[in-house]
This record gives structure tokens, C-alpha cells and sequence, in this order.
């Protein structure tokens, strides 16, 4: 409403500087005449603090969003971490200083709950990332009906963590179970994926891979696409087979990308919830008949939740935080070194 | 893969290296795929396939019959039985109301923020521009878990438990949006064009009308896709903010596996009706959707 307004403003420029561009805002102008005097200054003024305002107004709602349902909470979850605060009782809450902290620093289940954490992820991880740079490799061949391929790949990832999960438990079931079925084909013992340690942890990673492997391809392949193809080339020349150009001309190449994916994967595997939590069933918050796969954030949602406890849940929370930012500590220091090898 | 490893010519004659080069100098992108290749993908693709085809599979059987050995590995007669139990009694019916109403808002919403920031951080010039944006980014670390108790407690302050503004409000806007926005509108929309309208005299709204929109479609697009993706299947919060009275998909899911009808066939129906709309949209729009990943990750 207000642009034809100030399209005025600079009438001659708009016909010369831009011709055809709106040809109709020129005309509009034009028929509605000059503006009164006096008020062009005023419109100018308007026009140079729009220019300043309105970056600020265009990035406001995503930083209003964020301070709201982010920042602010984040701050407010440090603050309950150290408050004694009960689901049942919500007004009541009192000062416990850093009562939770040492609470969970002595509480085995923490503990247990930070080392499945740690090796789910792992078991998630890095096998994911391995296979995602293979099929990467294969999907950057010529192919019939490339689009497809790389579709399917990708289908995993419209599954939602509940739905793929629910499925998994019936393909991981004791007897009955498709998996345990296959492997007695093959002359293998069923296994117990619901009891056993690394059964379980592993059967909870598998979800994990498969959910996120494809995804991770296309990240890989994207990458894989903008290798300059005269690096290959010359590596052809100096007579590196295919093997070699994969691993001293694509490897190094992906270098940055493989950093942010083990970047983005280890965020996910830090927060690792869904998949556990379903895996379990009806009690599915204490990660198993053992906790054997009770991660970090099932073990904040059951003591904050299920327990009552969000005092504690806040101070799981904020562990978590704390556990991410020196991983990505240590991630940075072991890329800085890495390029300085290079 | 082999295949094509043995011919790589290394002392060949002439007249053959000169037609064999080509195919070495691009590796992979100009070279044809061998059989190795496509048996290696077909494995991948039935991976990523099967536990989808064997849920439809499971949610055409019964409950008996899914705890029996051997596992049923084709289609029975009670799909669409178990589909109307678990849209009535596991509230999917609901659900998936719910859940396009909410994914639908999340989408438009950040859709509409994010190319606004993703301009202004791409191509205005503003003071603290760079830190704002880094800011941004780093918002990505920050687990959800950080926020969900102060969340669930204002929540109840206001009386909002199991209303569907508490899933909606917190994502109205999201960080990958506004990135995947700026990263795409850096080098899709040429400077030039804002400065012409600029000399025009157009007020920024204009700019963003006349000149943003058109050239950000594309992204537009994918970004919409890549969001409702995203808030279709968003579990964390969700499941701590509303319960089976009024559930989004994913509530519902996780009712189902807890016990809420203790029948793994509707279960697995469950899964499917919940997974359905979105296998529709890979259908159609599959091609957008890996183009938008592929696109929003050569940057990272």
C-alpha cells in the first residue's frame, strides 16, 4: 500500500533506471499526480529508515522464536537444575543449589545412561557414515534411472523414529520375529535383541542406520559432484587406478563434509530418544529390563516424567549440553590438527 | 565396479587410449555403472524397502497370526480392518488431522520467516549481520531437550496442556530454514535486481514481494517440503506436550507401542497410516525433495 506511495519519491529515476521493470507502478504514479510540498522529505526519511529497519524486522521473527522457545528456556532449565522442582507439586519449588548435579555425578543409572549414549552412538555412527560414502560412491556412477535410486535411498527417511521403531520391534522379536527367523536360515543362533547388551544396543543403532544412511548419501554425493573433475584427471595421469583416485583424490575432497556430518551425527546421537523409548515397549523409558540401552535423554524424559523428577531432568539436560559442547571442542581441535597435516 | 577397475588403461595403444580417456578423467561422474554396481544398490534399495513393504505386510495380517514362526512374507486379507481399528481406537483418525493442521502451520510459517532472514542475512547489508548469522548456526547444537521443562511448565501455567498451539509456536521459524534460504538466495538472486528496484524507489516489502519471492520459489518450494517432512514426524516435544486425547501422529504411535491396543497388527497399520501421506510425498515429489538435501548440503 504503501510502495506506490513511495515510488514517487524518485519519479524521474524510476522511468531511466529500470525501464519495463514495473512499468506499472511508473504509471500508477504518474496519475495520481505530484506529491504536496513539504511532505517529500518526510517521505525520504521514510524511505532511508526503511532501509536500515528493515534487515533487522526480516531476521526478528526467527531470533523472537528462537529467544522465546530456545534461549529463554535454556536459561530457565539452569535455573530449575538447581531447584528441587517435583511434577507433583509444582508451586513448591525450593533452592537446592547443585544438589542435583552431585546427585546424578554418584547415581550409577547416569553413569550407565551417558555410556550407552556414548556407545550406541558409536555403534550408530560410524557404520552409517562408512556405508553412506560407499553408496555415495556408487550413486555418482552413470546410471539408469538415477532419480530413482537415490529416491529410494531416501525413503528411510520419511519413515518417522515411531513408526520405523514399532516395525524394528517386530522384526527384533524373540520368536516370530523376521530377523531371528533369517539368521536361523543361515545356521545362527536367535538372538535375544530385547535382553542382551549389545543385542539390544545394537538392534536400537540398526534403526538409526537405516533411517539415516540414505540421507547422509545424498549430503556425500552433493559433495562427491562438486570434485573438480581435472583432479581426477591428472591423478588418472599419474596412474592411480580407481581405488586411488577414491582415496587420494575423492577422500580428501570430502574432508569438509565428512566434518559436518560427524558434526550433525554426533548432535543426533547425543540426543538419541525416540528409537529407545519404543524399543521398549510399555516401560520402554527405563531402556530395557537392565537399562542396558537407557540413553541420555530416556533417562532425562523417565526422571523428569515418568519419576516426576524435573529438577534432575533439568540438570540431565543441561549434562547433555555440557557433554556436546566439549565434543565439539574436541571435534574442532581434531579438524584444525587434520588440516594442518594436510 | 571391477569391471570397469580392469580396463583403465595404463600401457595401452594409442588409438585405444584416446577413446578410454574420457572415462578415466571424470571417475564415477562420466563413468557408466558395471553390473557390481546395480547388485550393490538393489541390495540397498530392498534394505531401505523391505521394513515398509513387510509393515504393510504385517497390517494385512492379525495378531495371531504375527506371533507365529515362520514371519508372514505375504499380504493376508485384514489390512483395512486393522487400518479402521487404529484410525478409531488407536486415534489416528484424529491424529492425522491434528497433524496436518500442525505441520501445515509450521510449514507456511517457517517457509515465510526463513526467506525474509535467509534475504536479509544473503543479501542487506546490516550491522552485526555476521555474528547474527553465526548465532544462527549455532543454534543448531542446542538439543531440544534444553527447553522442553520450562516449556511443559508454562504450558500448564497457561492452561494449554494437549492444545496443539504448544507443538506449533516453538517451530514457527527454524534455524536450517533461514540458512537453507540465505545459502540459496546468495547466488539465485543477482544484486543487481534489488538495486533496480531500489533506484525504482521500492520500499523493502516491495522488494520482497516483486523481486524475493519470485526468484526464491524453488527453494521455496523444497524448503516447505523439507519442513513438513520435518513437523510430520517431530516426536520429542510433542509427546511431552500432548497426550492420546488429542494427539498428533507421532503422540498416537507412541500410544500404540506402549499398549494403547495391545494388537500388533493394528499397531503396524498404525504405522503405515501414519507413514502413508508422507510416502505419497516422496512419490510425487521425491525428485524435489533429494534435490533440496543435496542442495542444502554441498555448503555444510
Amino acid at each position: 500500500m504503501t510502495s506506490p506511495k513511495q515510488a514517487l519519491a524518485h519519479p524521474a529515476s524510476s522511468a531511466d533506471a529500470a525501464p519495463g521493470d514495473q512499468p506499472g507502478a511508473a504509471g500508477r504514479a504518474q496519475g495520481r499526480g505530484t506529491p504536496p510540498p513539504g511532505k517529500d522529505s518526510w517521505r525520504s526519511r521514510l524511505y532511508r529508515w526503511d532501509m536500515k529497519a528493515s534487515p533487522y524486522a526480516f531476521v526478528a521473527p526467527f531470533f523472537i522464536v528462537f529467544g522465546a522457545f530456545s534461549l529463554v528456556p535454556l536459561l530457565y532449565t539452569a535455573w530449575y537444575s538447581l531447584h528441587n522442582v517435583q511434577l507433583s507439586n509444582l508451586d513448591g519449588q525450593t533452592w537446592t543449589g547443585l544438589d542435583n548435579y552431585q546427585n546424578l555425578l554418584s547415581s550409577d543409572f547416569f553413569w550407565n545412561a551417558l555410556w550407552n549414549t556414548f556407545t550406541i552412538g558409536v555403534i550408530s555412527t560410524v557404520p552409517q557414515l562408512l556405508m553412506a560414502i560407499g553408496l555415495a560412491h556408487l550413486l555418482n556412477y552413470k546410471l539408469r534411472g538415477s532419480t530413482v535410486w537415490r529416491v529410494v535411498m531416501l525413503t528411510p527417511y520419511a519413515t518417522s523414529v515411531a513408526a520405523a521403531t514399532l516395525v524394528f520391534v517386530l522384526l527384533y522379536s524373540w520368536d516370530g520375529g523376521m530377523i531371528n527367523w533369517l539368521l536361523e536360515f543361515v545356521g545362527i543362533d536367535p538372538v535375544n535383541w530385547r535382553e542382551s547388551d549389545w543385542g539390544s544396543q545394537f538392534a536400537v543403532s540398526s534403526i538409526v542406520i537405516w533411517r539415516w544412511t540414505g540421507y547422509n548419501a545424498l549430503i556425500y554425493l552433493a559433495a562427491m559432484q562438486a570434485i573438480p573433475a581435472d583432479l581426477y584427471e591428472s591423478a588418472a595421469i599419474d596412474g592411480a587406478n580407481r581405488w586411488q583416485q577414491f582415496l587420494h583424490v575423492t577422500i580428501p575432497q570430502l574432508r569438509p563434509t565428512i566434518l559436518f556430518t560427524v558434526v550433525v551425527s554426533t548432535i543426533g546421537a547425543t540426543q538419541l530418544f525416540g528409537e529407545p523409548l519404543l524399543f521398549g515397549g510399555v516401560s520402554g523409558s527405563k531402556g530395557g529390563s537392565e537399562h542396558q540401552y537407557q540413553t541420555l535423554g530416556l533417562y532425562m524424559y523417565d526422571q523428569g516424567w515418568i519419576i516426576g523428577n524435573l529438577g534432575k531432568a533439568s540438570a540431565i539436560a543441561w549434562s547433555m549440553f555440557l557433554i556436546l559442547l566439549i565434543v565439539a571442542v574436541i571435534q574442532l581441535l581434531v579438524s584444525r590438527r587434520l588440516r594442518k597435516s594436510q | 565396479m571391477t569391471a570397469t577397475e580392469l580396463t583403465t588403461p595404463q600401457s595401452s595403444p594409442p588409438a585405444k587410449t584416446r577413446r578410454e580417456r574420457p572415462r578415466v578423467m571424470g571417475a564415477g561422474k562420466q563413468l557408466h555403472a558395471g553390473p557390481l554396481t546395480y547388485v550393490v544398490l538393489t541390495v540397498f534399495a530392498l534394505v531401505s524397502l523391505a521394513p515398509l513393504v513387510w509393515t504393510a505386510i504385517a497390517a494385512s495380517r492379525t495378531d495371531r497370526r504375527l506371533a507365529e514362526t515362520p514371519p508372514p512374507l505375504w499380504f493376508g486379507g485384514n489390512l483395512f480392518k486393522n487400518m479402521e481399528r487404529a484410525w478409531e481406537e488407536g486415534g489416528l483418525g484424529t491424529a492425522m488431522f491434528n497433524t496436518i493442521f500442525v505441520a501445515g502451520m509450521i510449514t507456511i510459517s517457517t517457509v515465510l520467516f526463513a526467506t525474509l532472514a535467509g534475504f536479509a542475512f544473503a543479501k542487506l547489508r546490516f550491522r552485526f549481520s555476521g555474528l547474527l548469522l553465526m548465532l544462527t548456526i549455532g543454534t543448531m547444537m542446542i538439543p531440544p531437550q534444553l527447553a522442553v521443562v520450562p516449556l511443559y511448565l508454562w504450558m500448564a501455567d497457561l492452561g494449554w496442556s494437549n492444545q496443539l498451539q504448544t507443538v506449533i509456536l516453538p517451530t514457527l521459524c527454524t534455524a536450517f530454514g533461514t540458512f537453507f534460504m540465505r545459502q540459496y538466495l546468495l547466488q539465485a538472486l543477482p544484486t543487481e535486481l534489488i538495486e533496480a528496484a531500489r533506484v525504482d524507489g521500492a520500499s523493502s516489502l516491495r522488494v520482497v514481494w516483486h523481486v524475493v519471492f519470485p526468484a526464491a520459489r524453488p527453494a521455496m518450494a523444497v524448503l516447505g517440503l523439507l519442513t513438513f517432512v520435518f513437523a510430520w514426524n517431530d516426536f520429542l516435544w510433542p509427546i511431552i506436550a500432548l497426550n492420546q486425547e488429542n494427539p498428533t501422529v507421532q503422540v498416537a504411535l507412541n500410544s500404540l507401542g506402549t499398549g494403547y491396543v495391545p494388537d500388533q497388527a493394528v499397531i503396524m497399520a498404525g504405522a503405515l497410516l501414519g507413514t502413508l501421506p508422507l510416502l505419497i510425498a516422496f512419490l510425487l515429489f521425491g525428485k524435489q525433495i533429494v534435490g533440496g538435501i543435496m542442495q542444502g548440503a554441498v555448503k555444510g
